[in-house]
């Protein structure tokens, strides 16, 4: 008997381990998407090979879309996780930063002449350049969160009205277009590989900041910041320079989608370029489980929530739900997550919880 | 931290509805734009540029200072040149004819916000600007300011949108009618005599003018036609959202054989869709693509034979304001206060470089 | 109920979960009287006053106000507020984006109709008669902090109080802001108020105090008038050691030897912080343990807070070893082999959702710097390592720190330092709130730690223990250091005697 109850011990507590994992709850989600349309119709799940306009091999399906799609928001995700975690807020100008960005990198690409017929400057130098301007950005936020000690909506307010503006003004409200197909690669497929490469560059950024927060401390000293900051203090850590650098990552990840965006029209809509972006790439730190207040964050369930958002969003177009009532669906969910993970709810859940095991055991 | 969250969500699910396409309207189209996200970098530029306006110029002047060569004064509102393509031309065509060439002495002053329209009207007419044009953020709130313009004098414009107030109070409106636009599309549509019409709708902002008119002509020929509508979506005017409910309907297997988007981003979108599943279109192409604004790169396209047809959205209203003018200018009387503009719709097998010259924004 | 108090309080209880904080507690305030309430950390005071103003509902006992025969109810805020009992808090509960006469008006009325005029005009005759120095109109915040203060006193005096009570009314005030600030208190005394003042600072209480009540582990400890109670005798009152059996109990203090080993570790000349302290001159030895002792809020915190750069330095010089050294935050400490192990464990020194290995390695991980992360395996044997080394009970490394007991959290801070391997240690208040053997374990170590050659600070409110460890004792009152002990003076009337200071 005691060799059975103790069996039965492990797999309650396998089960519970799964439970408290951050990862389940975004996982969980995919799960029950993926559920609903393989009941509704097996068909989500095809996917076909074929040649697209260009003559270029192309896979091509509901799935392909999601990846594809939901690529930008992964991205996006990684860096709005790190802001989450280290300011205990978030940022939502992203959306701005990403039409700041493609205006930075579709001016230096046009130069003076907003339709060239060549490029005015290698792609890579553009998107440096871009790279550093949403840097700058970030560290605007940045400063005003860590130095000015204001909440980062508020701090990121400003660039939230203010960005598209500045986005419009730096191509003299222009509107570029480029003509170089190469440049049309990087938001559709590269010659010969028949899957989207925004999801190659979301998977360089998966693996670079694998590397990073193996190399580097900034997992534990983001952390850190975010749980207490002035312990933190104590210990050393410039619980500033931190929080500015978490908004600096995610300026990155904002040039990187960036460039996704505007090489997928090879052009420009300032006032409508990744618009409400933000509130996706929030909900997907807030699916993954993280606290919305900082603190622990797990990088991966961060990305897969941003996955199973876009997978949400597909879903209901497939279904023909009117778009503009996606974000009211959305909020659904960012409702049921938040009150889920209130502390109020999840100790009435282990109440339950552990009355029905000592039930069990009775 | 998490209230904060939830009620930024909930608010901008609120305020989804914004207008970014082509601006003109009537009611609806209005109402929406003082929530648009674009802030207003340009609101402070009348305080400055007005500054030098010579105070002793009386508004009872106008006659006189034609008379004599003298400039006129105009004042000119309008929304900010960051909304759209749209907004870019209507912009650059007022500039370039309100100048000092043409006689005029123009101020302008850029707002997406009714209020900080409002304080601008309010400075024009102490400045004394002999003509007030207006292209307002929002239908309400202009009686009084219109009110004071006319006690001080000064002769109100309204050009693009129109707004709710009594007719007595301004000379002329020079608005586009998007149901005509829309019927327009819709008539080349019928015209195309397909043995079958399986579309994809592709729509604007809700509940803007621009989409109303433009959804109303597609819906109503559907039902009497009996065209089969296959996907009906707003794509909010964004190229990106366009191309993901395209992608959708692609991935989901449905027939299509034309996809009938309210502006030209999202013509374009959709057409990246298309590329991406090596779906042919445009002239001699499996689908027809149709889209308006008549931006010059969507003609481009269109003279290309990549899309089928482009309807006009009329941003140079400068002319008829001009004409106008000169008519009251010389004691003239107009025939009707509310001037509907001529709009085109472009065919790609019809288009020509001239017509991309002249009707490309 | 006697005729000249206006309350008293008889046998009041209150427990909360695993803590009795008030024991059948009395406490007597009579008419026109300033009384002081006194007590170190978690002698109940700060209870006492919650039950008073029903914050907090008591479990027993009775509570009479004047012109009551029946004991009164104190359910609420707003009760107390209704039966003449007013507080004034050390932070400004008022609204400094308001003026003065609406602050003073807010919230006392249902009317809907204000007469503004007359509210201004009554405030004036108010501020006037109580010699505050503000105009009605003007905005609260733009008065000085005194002023406000003031204010908030008038405000409570309007409102018909009969009992006023005044919780650490001074820390933020300077002298002559607390000269202005008595002047009140007297003016209030002569017209019958009584007033509980809650305050620190020793030679506040015997300027403007009328008689004082001692309070200790949650029990009154006795009420007396001011004259006769020495201020050696309130001090051994509230720290609990009698006078007469103050017979030496050094004799487990760490033998340090002198001659051995005298040079200098750390020496710090005029070191001063924007935290109000008084500069002060430090030094510690190689292998010594030593202490900074004083009252709770006599500002021995802040004095080795400056040391390590947690607060802002604002001035001062220090060596390191002989060679000057900059410090103005707490890395440059660090990178100067300075420990610090904070007081308030919760808020400064454990990050509590991370594990008990991760709390283990920061420090020396921001040391190491950014780019070299232990690797996993190497931060679990560091982990494995201390645990096992200070028998700290966790079920493993992994546990979040914030599910341990506190003793264990505070081993793991200490842990934390001790892998830094630092030439000098800074414990405050190491011991507060763990159990007994716990604290035996940290005060042995911290000896065993010093005759391996690390210099210790330690800082503990209990008197015993820091006889016991340090063999240098530096006196604070007032967020001075008063005096310096060492040797035969190691004792504890000596040390209270000069905690308390000025004649006997």
């Amino acid at each position: 008997m005691p060799n059975n109850s103790a069996k039965k011990l492990n797999g309650t507590n396998a089960l519970q381990n799964l439970f408290r994992n951050q990862i389940f709850i975004p996982l969980a989600a995919l799960l029950l998407l993926a559920l609903f349309n393989l009941i509704m119709d097996p068909s989500f799940f095809g996917i076909s090979f074929g040649y697209n306009s260009l003559g270029n091999p192309v896979l091509s399906g509901s799935l392909i879309t999601i990846l594809d799609n939901g690529s930008e928001l992964a991205i996006l995700a990684i860096g709005m996780t790190l802001v989450t975690a280290a300011s205990g807020g978030q940022d939502i100008s992203v959306g701005a930063a990403i039409a700041i960005a493609g205006s930075t990198l579709l001016r230096v690409l046009c130069g003076t002449n907003s339709r060239p017929d060549t490029l005015q400057a290698p792609i890579i130098v553009a998107f440096l350049i871009s790279c550093v301007v949403a840097m700058l950005f970030g560290a605007f936020n940045g400063v005003l969160v860590a130095y000015f000690k204001i909440p980062p909506m508020v701090a990121t307010l400003i660039l939230y009205t203010a960005g598209r503006s500045i986005a419009a003004w730096i191509n003299n409200n222009e509107l570029p277009i480029i003509s170089e197909p190469s440049f049309g690669y990087f938001g559709s497929f590269i010659p010969g590989i028949p899957i989207p490469t925004p999801f190659f560059i979301a998977v360089i950024c998966m693996i670079v900041i694998t590397l990073v927060m193996k190399f580097t401390n900034i997992k534990l000293f983001v952390q850190s910041v975010g749980i207490n900051d002035s312990s933190s203090r104590l210990n050393g850590l410039n619980p500033e320079l931190i929080k500015i650098m978490s908004f600096v990552i995610l300026g990155l990840c904002v040039a990187v989608v960036g460039l996704i965006k505007v090489s997928r029209i090879s052009s420009i809509n300032y006032s409508v370029i990744a618009k409400d972006i933000e509130m996706d790439a929030i909900l997907a730190v807030a699916l993954g489980g993280n606290a919305l207040s900082g603190g622990k964050f797990n990088m991966a369930a961060s990305i897969l929530g941003a996955y199973v958002i876009q997978f949400l969003t597909t879903t209901l177009y497939k279904y023909n739900v009117q778009s503009d009532a996606l974000p009211a669906y959305k909020a659904a969910v960012v409702i049921i997550l938040v009150v889920v993970s209130s502390p109020v709810v999840r100790e009435k859940f282990s109440k339950i919880w552990k009355n029905l095991k000592a039930k069990e055991v009775g | 931290m998490k209230k904060k969250l939830l009620s930024v969500v909930l608010s901008t699910a609120m305020i989804a509805a914004v207008l970014t396409g082509c601006g003109g309207g009537d009611d609806s189209a209005a109402t929406s734009a003082p929530a648009d996200t674009t802030a207003d970098t340009t609101a402070e530029a009348p305080a400055d540029t007005t500054a030098e306006a010579p105070a002793d110029t009386t508004a009872e002047a106008p006659a006189d200072t034609a008379a004599s060569g003298e400039l006129i004064k105009v004042g000119i509102i309008n929304n900010d040149p960051s909304e759209s393509g749209y907004r870019t031309a209507n912009v650059n065509d007022l500039q370039n004819m309100f100048t000092e060439e043409n006689d005029y002495d123009a101020d302008f002053a850029y707002s997406l916000k009714n209020d900080e329209q409002i304080t601008a009207a309010q400075k024009f007419i102490q400045d004394g600007v002999d003509y007030l044009l207006l292209s307002a953020a929002d239908t309400a709130g202009w009686d009084s300011v219109l009110q004071d313009a006319q006690d001080a004098g000064v002769r109100v414009i309204l050009f693009d949108r129109t707004i709710d107030a009594d007719e007595s109070l301004y000379e002329a409106s020079i608005i586009s009618d998007m149901d005509q636009e829309g019927q327009t599309a819709v008539d080349w549509l019928a015209g195309q005599n397909l043995d079958a019409y399986n579309i994809i709708h592709i729509q604007g902002v809700m509940g803007s003018a621009a989409q109303q008119g433009r959804s109303g002509a597609l819906q109503a020929a559907a039902e009497e036609k009996g065209w089969n509508i296959v996907a009906e979506q707003t794509a909010e005017w964004n190229a990106e959202k366009a191309q993901q409910i395209v992608q959708s309907v692609i991935d989901s297997g449905k027939e299509f054989n034309v996809i009938y988007a309210e502006n030209d981003d999202m013509a374009k979108g959709a057409v990246a869709a298309l590329d991406n599943a090596n779906i042919s279109h445009g002239v001699d192409g499996d689908v027809i693509i149709m889209g308006f604004d008549t931006n010059t790169w969507a003609l481009e396209e269109l003279k290309a034979g990549n899309w089928n047809y482009d309807g006009q959205c009329n941003p140079f209203q400068a002319s008829y304001i001009d004409e106008i003018i000169k008519t009251l200018e010389s004691g003239g009387t107009l025939d009707q206060k509310v001037i509907i503009m001529d709009e085109k719709g472009f065919d790609a097998e019809t288009i020509t470089d001239d017509d991309i010259a002249n009707y490309g924004i | 109920m006697k005729d000249e108090s206006v309350l008293e309080m008889r046998g009041i209880d209150k427990s909360f979960p695993g803590v009795h904080a008030l024991q059948g507690v009395d406490f007597t305030l009579r008419k026109g009287e300033i009384h002081a309430l006194m007590g170190e950390n978690g002698a109940g005071k700060s209870t006492l006053i919650k039950v008073l103003t029903g914050v907090y509902s008591k479990d027993e006992g009775k509570i009479y106000l004047e012109g009551n025969d029946k004991a009164v109810e104190i359910r609420s805020p707003q009760d107390a507020q209704r039966l003449g009992i007013s507080t004034v808090y050390q932070e400004i509960t008022l609204c400094p984006n308001l003026s003065v006469a609406e602050n003073m008006y807010i919230g006392r009325t249902e009317n809907m109709l204000l007469n503004w005029k007359k509210i201004n005009s009554d405030t004036d005759k108010i501020l006037k008669s109580l010699d505050i120095p503000a105009k009605p109109t003007q905005q609260l915040g733009s008065c000085s902090i005194a002023v406000q203060q003031m204010i908030a006193i008038a405000r409570a005096v309007d409102m018909e109080c009969r009992v006023l009570i005044l919780d650490e009314p001074t820390s933020s005030l300077d002298e002559q802001e607390v000269a202005k600030l008595f002047k009140l208190m007297r003016d209030l005394k002569a017209k019958g108020v009584g007033i509980i003042f809650v305050t620190h600072f020793l030679d506040q209480v015997y300027e403007v105090c009328d008689r004082i009540t001692v309070m200790r582990d949650g029990k009154l400890v006795g009420e007396y008038a001011i004259k006769d109670l020495p201020r050696v005798q309130l001090v051994s009152k509230m720290l609990g050691k009698e006078l007469d059996d103050m017979a030496d109990i050094h004799g487990e203090q760490t033998a340090y030897d002198k001659g051995a080993d005298m040079a200098p570790v750390l020496e710090a000349e005029g070191l001063v912080s924007d935290a109000g302290i008084k500069p002060f001159d430090f030094h510690i030895n190689k292998g010594e343990v030593n202490g900074f002792t004083g009252l709770l809020g006599s500002g021995r915190s802040e004095c080795v807070r400056t040391i390590f750069g947690a607060d802002r330095v604002t001035g001062g010089k220090v060596k390191m070893n002989g060679k000057p050294v900059k410090i103005s935050k707490p890395i440059d400490a660090m990178r100067n082999g300075i420990g610090y192990l904070p007081e308030d464990r919760k808020i400064d020194g454990i990050v509590g959702d991370l594990s008990v290995r991760d709390n283990i390695i920061l420090a020396q991980q921001v040391l190491k710097g950014f780019f070299k992360p232990f690797s996993k395996a190497e931060a679990n044997k560091i982990a494995d390592e201390y645990i096992k080394l200070l028998s700290i009970k966790t079920a493993s490394s992994d546990t979040p720190i914030k599910s341990l007991s506190g003793g264990n959290q505070q081993k793991v801070i200490l842990a934390r330092w001790l892998f830094t391997h630092p030439e000098y240690l800074i414990l405050d208040e190491p011991t507060r709130g763990i159990d007994v053997g716990t604290k035996i374990d940290i005060q042995k170590l911290v000896l065993k730690l010093a005759s391996e050659g690390m210099s210790v600070t330690f800082i503990s409110s209990e008197l015993d223990e820091m006889l016991r460890t340090c063999s240098r004792l530096i006196v604070m009152r007032d967020r001075k250091v008063v005096g310096e002990l060492s040797g035969d003076d190691l004792n504890q009337s000596k040390v209270m005697s000069t905690i308390a200071g000025g004649d006997k």
